[in-house]
């Protein structure tokens, strides 16, 4: 018994000493009016197989026809996550069967993808009270290029599948974020983040349950400074929020395979919402080999740099320019925020909140840009009222019922020292229940106008005085 | 009428001598006479006979499109023609109505020529004899000729029919028989050029990347090209000049620098050097061709032109590097065919799996399978370096060993096209389709392999009676000038026209002059 003490405590200090080690794979469906090789339609929810080209349904005979506005897609992203812009990159085969790839193969870029080691920094609240912003980086290995597939609908029941094909060909970017991350709530922050980013590149819209963010995990337990874990693949994370929840259990889960003498099996595991869980996949036959192949009937893509290192004969308004993208980059979330504490003074929590909601930033500033008061304090009533009330009635910004000059405007009446503090936070519940009034006509109405005519504080207190002359 | 060249009846239909509407009922009969040659599968009475009345309407008009305007032409069944059945002679497409069609095709239609139907094939282009497809074997028209038949000692041709070549043998035996003007094919190894030397045409693979893939059903998409068969070498270079270009469809192909229209009206063949490659005096080639070859050698010494000896050493690894590309690429293009969104599938639906398997069993022929089953095992991870790579590294030096030749001076290099005239089909059966393809195409897949264009012109009947022709290899892009001086080999050989016993006087003494 002495000896299986020892052996289950010292597996349970191991336990301990246990780190998770997070990578991402990111597949990210690219914003563009059509498919990468061929000019069917992007759409979102359209009936069945409304949207497919002769070439997304593999007719033979078709020809892949690269979209220029995903090879845009893929570099203007690149250029904002820091990455090398390979001038010259390749397009190959990867072959599986698979009732939603109908050509039997998927158009990808596995020799020499468009652009690599590019990085990625990310904040999130930690600290012991989670309100401090920690700083992170985790490098980009690469962005390539490739088809999306159909979807296939199971129906058991009639023992068929449906194939819908509409997002077939549709152009992804694939990121791949190197192991740099220990646990759910980093590369939470990283998804989103990256969000953010794709969302203000405009590159693609991000929503994880439309499927334009697809996030898969590779998960591994070690010893800092031990060599790294057996490594599982998480997949079927179908929203921001179970990014963190599902790495965190496949780490409790090894480390509890760990605890108990086990080994990790190198497998594919789905996550579980409802159980909050993963569970092995079905087995896809063991090892695949995917006989890449170059694709014969791409040749290798080329970028330049500008204008000028475009070769003689080649039409410059055919090719795509990386200082023109450059030039074009909007301000990015980082950038933003570092703005935001410096112009406005503001605290870098503040800023955080600012940036990571959709369309605060621009409220504030048109708060900020409507009023006397300062932005320090514009701040507080942004981050308390505001957003205290939308949370607790789960409402979006968009559908707050006051408006940003509604705000200036009441911060102006506190400004002018015509309402106390106290009576203005009455006041802008008010406004919220009653957004058609305006703001002098609540605090009229509400009679919490501050007097501060001297005749008129003097006849108060005089009366005040007169009806309690026991307490004089 | 129907030996006419392109030239001669174009002229006749635009000077009214003829009605676009008889010819195309002429060819139509034609067709219906040669069935027994099965160089058809589909045979497009109704549209041939519309399209004749629109191209009728507008010669009477005098406003033609074009030279093609009215004329008669086939499409091998691989090429895809809009709501029109593209077999590509297999199981697999039986029943495949596409819904648009091959970029070259829709040029020739636009043009106002008038498709009279698909051409047979080998299953999905894999033959060098157009003896592989469902529908059957081709037979060459040759082997109803007046020379053929002459010194036969069989008297049923049902017995000693010789095959047409392939894997384009339906196109080339429709040209040669007289119911099309000309006629497409596609080239991968030689499968135009190759029934086009059996059948005594003029067929040509231009440079890849000068015509449009787009609908070409794919065998390699690194070498195929369409190929266009006639028979003149002035025919050729009309359908050239309106199929050549750039297609925004097809990312291979390449707007070339300088693309003439036409044959230059002056030429001298003393402007020009000729290149004998010493590897291709390759075992098997008959004692008839090569005598041919130093015939028309000795033709281009006398008149004044430079002619030398030149060597290509890595020719004797072509074969091999074109057939593991080839397998490879075949395993890639076949892996859409599944039965789920078009082609054949299989009833048997237990699983997913099965249903591919059953499917593609059922679908495809041996040949066929053979290719994919090669080609997956050349692109597995272990052995893609040691098949994959090293076949593109000895491409590349194969390509390097004609454009060495060709900076060194010379113009066009002269070679044999097939080892011989055309065998006889129940000698040709004897040996497998691997076998055949390895021995048939050693003249033409370097050429496919190194993107150059190509040109058969047939030189003269062997001793059965039979055609011999000779292939001329030009630089890239330089198809009008290879055509060039194909059309001084053409004038100085006076290859005779094919007579078949039942011609009437009238079909055949009818030389409606320009």
């Amino acid at each position: 018994t002495r000896f299986m003490t020892g052996f289950s405590s010292s597996l349970a200090s191991v336990s301990s000493q246990l780190r998770g080690v997070v990578g991402l794979e990111i597949h990210a469906q690219i914003h563009a009016t059509s498919k990468l090789f061929a000019c069917s339609r992007v759409a979102f929810c359209s009936p069945p197989n409304s949207s497919v080209a002769f070439l997304d349904a593999s007719l033979p005979g078709t020809l892949p026809v690269l979209n220029r506005r995903c090879v845009e897609a893929a570099v203007i992203t690149g250029l904002a996550l820091n990455c090398t812009i390979n001038r010259k990159s390749l397009f190959d085969r990867k072959h599986y069967f698979y009732a939603d790839m109908p050509a039997g193969y998927q158009i990808t870029q596995q020799r020499l993808p468009i652009a690599v080691n590019g990085s990625l920094i990310y904040s999130y609240f930690g600290g012991r009270k989670r309100n401090q912003v920690l700083s992170r980086c985790v490098r980009i290995k690469q962005i390539q290029l490739e088809q999306d597939s159909g979807k296939s609908l199971h129906d058991d029941q009639r023992s068929q599948t449906l194939i819908d094909l509409n997002r077939a060909g549709v152009g992804l970017m694939e990121l791949v974020m190197e192991a740099d991350m220990s646990c759910g709530d980093e590369a939470a922050a990283a998804v989103r983040e990256l969000q953010l980013i794709l969302q203000t590149l405009g590159t693609c819209q991000g929503n994880m349950s439309e499927g334009q963010l697809r996030v898969d995990a590779n998960v591994s337990v070690h010893c800092p400074g031990e060599p790294l874990g057996v490594r599982t693949e998480v997949k079927n994370i179908n929203s921001a929020r179970y990014v963190a929840r599902a790495i965190d259990y496949e780490i409790q889960r090894q480390k509890k395979v760990l605890e108990n003498g086990g080994i990790i099996v190198n497998e594919t595991r789905a996550f579980d919402s409802k159980s909050g869980t993963t569970i092995p996949m079905r087995d896809k036959e063991g090892l695949q080999d995917y006989r890449f192949m170059p694709e014969p009937n791409l040749p290798p893509l080329f970028v330049y740099e500008d204008e000028a290192s475009v070769p003689a004969g080649v039409n410059p308004t055919q090719v795509v320019m990386i200082d023109r993208l450059k030039a074009e980059l909007p301000e990015l979330p980082g950038v933003r925020r570092a703005r935001m504490v410096d112009q406005y003074k503001i605290l870098p929590e503040h800023s955080f909140t600012l940036v990571n909601e959709d369309g605060l930033t621009e409220y504030f500033e048109r708060v900020v840009r409507n009023t006397k008061a300062e932005p320090r304090k514009v701040i507080g009533w942004v981050m308390k009222e505001l957003l205290g009330n939308l949370n607790q009635q789960s409402l979006k910004l968009a559908q707050s019922p006051v408006s940003p000059e509604a705000l200036a405007d009441l911060l102006n009446v506190l400004e002018s020292g015509h309402i106390s503090s106290s009576a203005a936070k009455v006041v802008f519940q008010e406004m919220w229940k009653a957004p058609e009034k305006a703001v002098e006509q609540l605090v009229k109405e509400l009679d919490l106008g501050l007097v501060s005519d001297r005749e008129k504080l003097l006849k108060i207190c005089q009366k005040v005085v007169d009806t309690h002359p026991e307490q004089v | 009428m129907l030996s006419l060249s392109i030239g001669e009846v174009s002229a006749a239909l635009r000077k009214g001598r003829l009605s676009a509407t008889e010819l195309c009922r002429r060819c139509l009969n034609r067709i219906r006479k040669t069935r027994h040659l099965n160089a058809y599968i589909t045979v497009t009475e109704d549209l041939a006979m519309k399209q004749a009345q629109e191209a009728e309407l507008r010669l009477t008009r005098g406003k033609p499109l074009g030279p093609l305007d009215g004329i008669p032409f086939s499409v091998k069944d691989n090429f895809c023609t809009e709501n029109i059945e593209t077999t590509c002679a297999s199981h697999m497409l039986r029943g495949y109505f596409p819904p648009f069609s091959a970029t070259v095709v829709q040029k020739l239609l636009d043009q106002g020529a008038v498709l009279v139907g698909k051409t047979n094939l080998d299953e999905f282009a894999m033959g060098s004899g157009s003896t592989d497809s469902v529908f059957g074997p081709v037979r060459n028209p040759w082997s109803y000729s007046v020379s053929y038949r002459e010194q036969s000692r069989e008297q049923d041709p049902d017995s000693d029919w010789v095959i047409a070549g392939g894997s384009s043998g339906g196109s080339a035996a429709a040209v040669a028989s007289l119911s099309s003007f000309m006629a497409l094919g596609s080239d991968t190894g030689g499968s135009t050029r190759n029934p086009g030397s059996l059948c005594g045409l003029v067929a040509l693979k231009p440079t890849y990347g000068l015509l449009s893939r787009h609908g070409l059903i794919p065998l390699v998409n690194s070498m195929d090209v369409p190929g266009i068969m006639t028979r003149t070498v002035h025919d050729a270079a009309t359908v050239l000049d309106v199929l050549q270009g750039r297609d925004e469809k097809d990312s291979t192909t390449v707007e070339s620098a300088y693309s003439p229209s036409s044959l230059p009206e002056e030429f001298d063949v003393r402007d020009i050097c000729v290149g004998v490659p010493k590897e291709y005096h390759a075992p098997g080639m008959s004692a008839e061709t090569l005598a041919q070859w130093g015939r028309v050698v000795a033709l281009f010494e006398r008149a004044g032109a430079r002619v030398k000896e030149v060597s290509l050493p890595h020719t004797q690894h072509s074969i091999v590097c074109y057939h593991v590309l080839c397998c490879c690429e075949v395993a890639s293009n076949m892996a859409r065919f599944d039965g789920l969104q078009y082609g054949h599938r299989s009833k048997v639906d237990s699983s997913t799996e099965a249903l591919y398997a059953t499917t593609r069993h059922e679908g495809f022929n041996s040949v066929v399978r053979s290719r994919i089953l090669a080609g997956n095992y050349f692109l597995l991870k272990q052995n893609y370096d040691r098949y994959f790579v090293k076949a593109q590294q000895i491409r590349r030096l194969i390509t390097e060993d004609f454009r060495r030749v060709f900076q060194s001076g010379v113009d066009v290099l002269l070679t044999p096209t097939t080892l011989s005239d055309a065998a006889r089909y129940s000698d040709f059966i004897q040996e497998d389709n691997r076998t055949r393809s390895a021995q048939e195409d050693i003249f033409t897949q370097p050429v496919n392999v190194a993107g150059l264009p190509a040109v058969t012109v047939p030189t003269a009947l062997s001793s059965r009676g039979l055609p011999i022709s000779l292939q001329l290899i030009g630089q890239s892009f330089q198809d009008m000038k290879l055509l060039t001086v194909a059309n001084w080999m053409e004038q100085q050989l006076d290859f005779p026209i094919i007579r078949f016993h039942d011609d009437t006087d009238q079909e055949r003494e009818c030389k409606l002059g320009s």
